[in-house]
């Protein structure tokens, strides 16, 4: 599903990914770990297309991302370490991505309702007014609602309480199947009951893949 | 100096404009992409299937709207308080003015944008744009009065750069609307008004920052495009 060959990304001297090769397949749920500065965020940007590599390749289902981003992007689901502060209101970032993604306003609200958050209540709310957690149940709720075949969480539950972990482990064991979960973590223990492969790097490259 | 009254008060307003609009302009416009850039918001908002070209030509015109809208408003309030104190309007002047904005406004949108798609950060986004608008500002008809027939720059060359700044461009055109007598024109843009007839200066006052503006929006575009995104 996602094969990435001989990928290398440099920012100036910086060398951020070294000669990566990896495939991420169907039915396979990743814990995608390493130090700060290891490469785990620039190898997820280039997944989405966002980087333009120094050398090899990354392809979605045989596609290029950056060449084909629009047909690349409608696989895949992407929720970000941080929520960033849009200024839209929640309705007006649901027609967002109901437009652009095809996803269904219904379909995330019964998500949000899932995740405990009462979107009615806060529909012409800016989204960068709700507090840390109730804007990655929304991104969380975006994510499940897009249906798409990858789904890619930069610690997803840095802002949710515990019971707000709980569903959202709940949703995605309920839709795990016939998908690629990649999680960016640094704390394993927290998503080790989900994943059935470890990918550790360090210095820009792969340097331990385990699966279970 | 010559002129009092409406003129005066025209003049102070046109001056004005040519400050402040192209400021503001470049001010709430140069961190469009560079601040979603920074704050992530770009990372989150691309991670959708839009294309680059909706997203940036989607922004610019958000942005158009944004800019222009008020300063269309201004002019639309002027008409109707002239209209309701009896005065006679004087529509082609309403409608030229109304265009040389228009086009003083895109030429700074696009410079904006072309700023904003290559800076990695905001605040080198606004020390730029800061720095675009003084120059310009320094190469309106005093600057080259005070600096440049001093120096004795070759009268082409003066008449070149005047011609190329979408500031002086729409001082002289606008001042030319009202009152093409006025001595605070500086010689430049008499020297300019006698080479063409106003009619023609007022198109070329139009289309060329018009065209810069695209110029700019479309290197912008070229360069967020080939960029690395985020």
């Amino acid at each position: 599903m996602i094969k990435i060959s001989n990928l290398t990304k440099k920012f100036g001297a910086h060398i951020s990914l070294d000669n990566v090769n990896c495939e991420l397949n169907k039915n396979e749920s990743i814990a995608l770990m390493g130090a700060n500065g290891a490469g785990k965020t620039t190898l997820i940007r280039s997944i989405l297309g966002y980087y333009h590599p120094d050398g090899g390749e990354v392809l979605i289902n045989g596609v290029n991302p950056i060449k084909n981003r629009m047909q690349v992007l409608q696989e895949i689901s992407f929720v970000p370490q941080l929520p960033p502060p849009i200024k839209l209101s929640l309705y007006e970032l649901m027609q967002y991505i109901s437009i652009s993604a095809k996803v269904d306003k219904e379909l995330i609200e019964h998500y949000a309702n899932e995740m405990k958050l009462d979107i009615k209540e806060n529909m012409h709310k800016s989204f960068f007014k709700l507090s840390g957690g109730m804007k990655q149940k929304m991104l969380i709720a975006i994510s499940l609602a897009k249906n798409s075949s990858i789904i890619i969480y930069d610690e997803p539950t840095a802002n949710l309480d515990p019971k707000a972990r709980d569903d959202f482990y709940r949703l995605l064991k309920q839709n795990e199947e016939e998908k690629v979960l990649l999680f960016v973590t640094h704390r394993l223990e927290e998503v080790k009951d989900l994943v059935n492969r470890q990918i550790y790097m360090d210095l820009g490259k792969v340097v331990w893949d385990e699966k279970a | 100096m010559g002129f009092s009254g409406l003129s005066r008060l025209l003049l102070m307003y046109i001056q004005i404009t040519i400050v402040i609009l192209p400021i503001f302009i470049l001010i709430t416009t140069v961190r469009s992409i560079s601040g979603d850039r920074d704050n992530h918001i770009l990372e989150y908002m691309l991670s959708f299937p839009i294309s680059l070209k909706q997203y940036y030509w989607g922004k610019i015109i958000g942005r158009f709207i944004t800019v222009y809208l008020p300063v269309l408003f201004a002019m639309v309030v002027a008409i109707v308080y002239g209209a309701v104190k009896g005065a006679l309007i004087p529509w082609n002047i309403f409608f030229l003015y109304t265009g040389l904005l228009f086009a003083l406004s895109s030429a700074f949108l696009g410079i904006a944008f072309f700023i904003s798609s290559f800076v990695k950060s905001s605040e080198v986004a606004l020390g730029i744009a800061f720095f675009v608008w003084i120059v310009l500002l320094a190469f309106i008809d005093i600057a080259l009065i005070s600096l440049m027939m001093q120096q004795r720059f070759n009268e082409e060359l003066i008449l070149i750069i005047a011609m190329l700044n979408p500031m002086e461009i729409f001082r002289v055109a606008a001042i030319s609307l009202f009152d093409p007598e006025l001595t605070v024109m500086g010689p430049v843009a008499f020297y300019i008004l006698d080479s063409m007839s106003q009619g023609v200066f007022v198109f070329i006052s139009i289309a060329y920052p018009l065209g810069v503006g695209l110029i700019f929006a479309f290197l912008g575009f070229k360069i967020f495009k080939n960029k690395d995104l985020v």
